[in-house]
């Protein structure tokens, strides 16, 4: 059954708004940040006027509900992604928990698994976001490890042709985008995870533009980590969240050390809890779980599977669209095979950031730039391009709209003698 | 659309046929600024005489705005001492800072005066003033500007 796209718009309050010029709102960059429904923002809301109190402390009954409710979240987070609840580590974004694994590998002694050596190997791809990057580049300064990296062909696509020279026996990490950002462009995950293993690497998955969109089970997946964000996934911002294979979060060494995080301290020292808090130090974003809780129902009530089903068929007449624009090139794979509803583009003679603010002129809220992704712009050929990406509150006239945009921003600038 | 405000015909005359594009050297200063939030690139090079301007030149890759912002800069400036150059500098910065509340003053900043509706586009700020601010660090490494209000240079 077709999402009933315009029952879910009137969730989303921003989304009946106006914008320049007195055009409706016509939304179009959830890959950078989604829009939040209204029971989100309620559930938020009622935190702080029914139940705020600090988690895990306190003796007294709204210390007792604050907890159960940040628990709670983290029980729907694990059923969300197919974990055990201990396994689910509360941060403040997507980039923190990709940090705190770099962090507490970092701190790893000699004699654990996560050591880092002089010409040990971190893998990563050309397509990853900076925030899956950036911190393993740290990493490997700090500890003499050794970066390596799949490239993507002309349309973004991860190239395994070299798998057996990139994962090898000095491989200790592979970290890697599940969808890029910037592309769209989905990763074979399958011969990636089936290398790693043979020799015995960590995985980590970045799963930002992948959890909000379609359903994951992290047992299938086969990795070791997995890092997403709730601002993405109609959630709020805040909160972010790391998922660890149990065996390996107990021996991990804690990030940031504080309270909450302890079982014992002395002036000298202190030992550390289990996870999930050791990765917990401090009063947590708890308002934000509750958030997060909400917005996990609100994506199961819609129906995980029916989400993406939508976007594919949305992606695909996208697609379609910008294919049948003239000087319009699709930065990323132009079948909807193995791709997300992320599109980016380029328009003939025409910057991105003008694109971007012809489109604004008419409502149209796109994302230009480089995407915090610089090296796969230089390898798609590209300083920047405009980005519109798709949620399951879009429908066919926003993509309408966007369609007519680009072609009154050919003509704007056509007029004068720019582009086409 | 509303765009016309924002785009003049001078701003896009002078994306199309930009002014002293193309790097001179050599030259006593040679500076590269990127903007970070969306990776347009300007390097900028400059030769200073006697106290003036000799030469202002530039390549760069980047959206209309800050490709015609820096031509207009680098023709404005061109043969001006480097006081009255820093005082253009900070005339066209109060005008960026403005959100849409001045025009800046035309006999000082002349065809730079049709930025000023970028000012009420926060997100294209940093566009328009790319090479006014890679022109300002070069002539700080020469120690050639002085900041407003002051007579010492900085």
């Amino acid at each position: 059954m077709p999402l009933d796209v315009a029952r879910i718009k009137k969730d989303f309050p921003i989304l009946a708004r106006t914008v320049r010029n007195e055009h409706p709102l016509v939304y179009l960059d959830s890959a950078a940040t989604s829009q939040k429904p209204v029971a989100v923002m309620k559930a938020e809301s009622d935190f702080y006027s029914q139940h705020n109190a600090a988690v895990h402390r306190g003796a007294h009954l709204l210390a007792e509900e604050a907890t159960d409710a940040y628990e709670g979240a983290r029980e729907a987070v694990a059923r969300f992604i197919g974990a055990k609840s201990d396994e689910v580590i509360f941060t403040k974004s997507a980039t923190e928990s990709l940090n705190l694994l770099a962090y507490s590998w970092g701190n790893a002694p000699s004699n654990s698994r996560f050591h880092l050596a002089p010409g040990d190997v971190i893998v990563l791809s050309e397509a990853e976001h900076h925030a899956n990057l950036i911190p393993w580049q740290e990493l490997a300064r700090r500890s003499g490890a050794i970066l390596r990296w799949f490239g993507v062909d002309d349309e973004g696509r991860i190239d395994l042709s070299n798998i057996d020279s990139i994962i090898d026996s000095r491989t200790k990490i592979v970290a890697i985008t599940h969808q890029s950002n910037v592309t769209g462009a989905i990763t074979p995950l399958t011969s990636i995870v089936a290398a790693a293993r043979s020799h015995n690497a960590l995985i980590v998955l970045d799963a930002c533009q992948s959890a909000p969109h379609f359903a994951i089970d992290v047992k299938e997946l086969e990795v070791d980590f997995l890092a997403f964000s709730g601002h993405k996934m109609v959630g709020p911002t805040g909160i972010g969240i790391l998922w660890g294979r149990e065996e390996l979060l107990a021996e991990m060494p804690p990030f940031l050390f504080g309270g909450s995080m302890v079982t014992a301290v002395t002036m000298e020292g202190a030992s550390y809890a289990a996870p999930p808090k050791r990765f917990e130090a401090g009063v947590p974003n708890m308002a934000q779980a509750v958030g997060l809780h909400a917005a996990i129902d609100y994506l199961n009530a819609v129906g995980m599977g029916q989400i993406h089903e939508h976007e594919v068929a949305l992606t695909e007449y996208a697609l379609s669209g910008l294919s049948s624009i003239a000087g319009v090139g699709i930065v990323g794979p132009t079948e909807i095979k193995d791709r997300g509803g992320v599109l980016s583009f380029t328009v003939e003679g025409i910057h991105p950031h003008d694109v971007g603010q012809g489109l604004d002129d008419l409502g149209i809220a796109v994302r230009t730039g480089h995407h915090c992704a610089w090296p796969l712009m230089k390898r798609m050929g590209v300083v920047a391009t405009t980005r519109a990406s798709l949620y399951l509150y879009n429908e066919k006239s926003d993509v309408d709209a966007l369609l007519l945009g680009i072609e009154k921003v050919q003509s704007f600038f056509g007029s004068k003698g720019i582009g086409r | 659309m509303n765009l016309e405000s924002l785009y003049q015909e001078l701003i896009l005359d002078h994306y199309k046929n930009p002014l002293h594009k193309g790097l001179v050297s050599p030259a006593d200063a040679s500076v590269h600024h990127v903007n970070p939030s969306c990776g347009d690139e300007v390097d900028l090079n400059l030769t200073i005489r006697d106290g003036e301007i000799q030469s202002v030149s530039w390549d760069g890759v980047g959206c209309s705005i800050s490709q015609a912002s820096t031509s207009v800069m680098s023709d404005l400036v061109q043969g001006r001492t480097v006081d009255e150059a820093s005082q253009v500098i900070d005339a066209f910065m109060e005008v960026m800072q403005s959100k849409g509340s001045t025009t800046g003053d035309e006999s000082l900043l002349g065809d730079a005066v049709a930025f000023a509706g970028v000012s009420k586009y926060p997100a294209r700020i940093k566009c328009a003033l790319l090479g006014w601010m890679a022109f300002k660090d070069a002539l700080v490494q020469l120690g050639g500007y002085r900041a407003k209000d002051s007579g010492e240079a900085k």
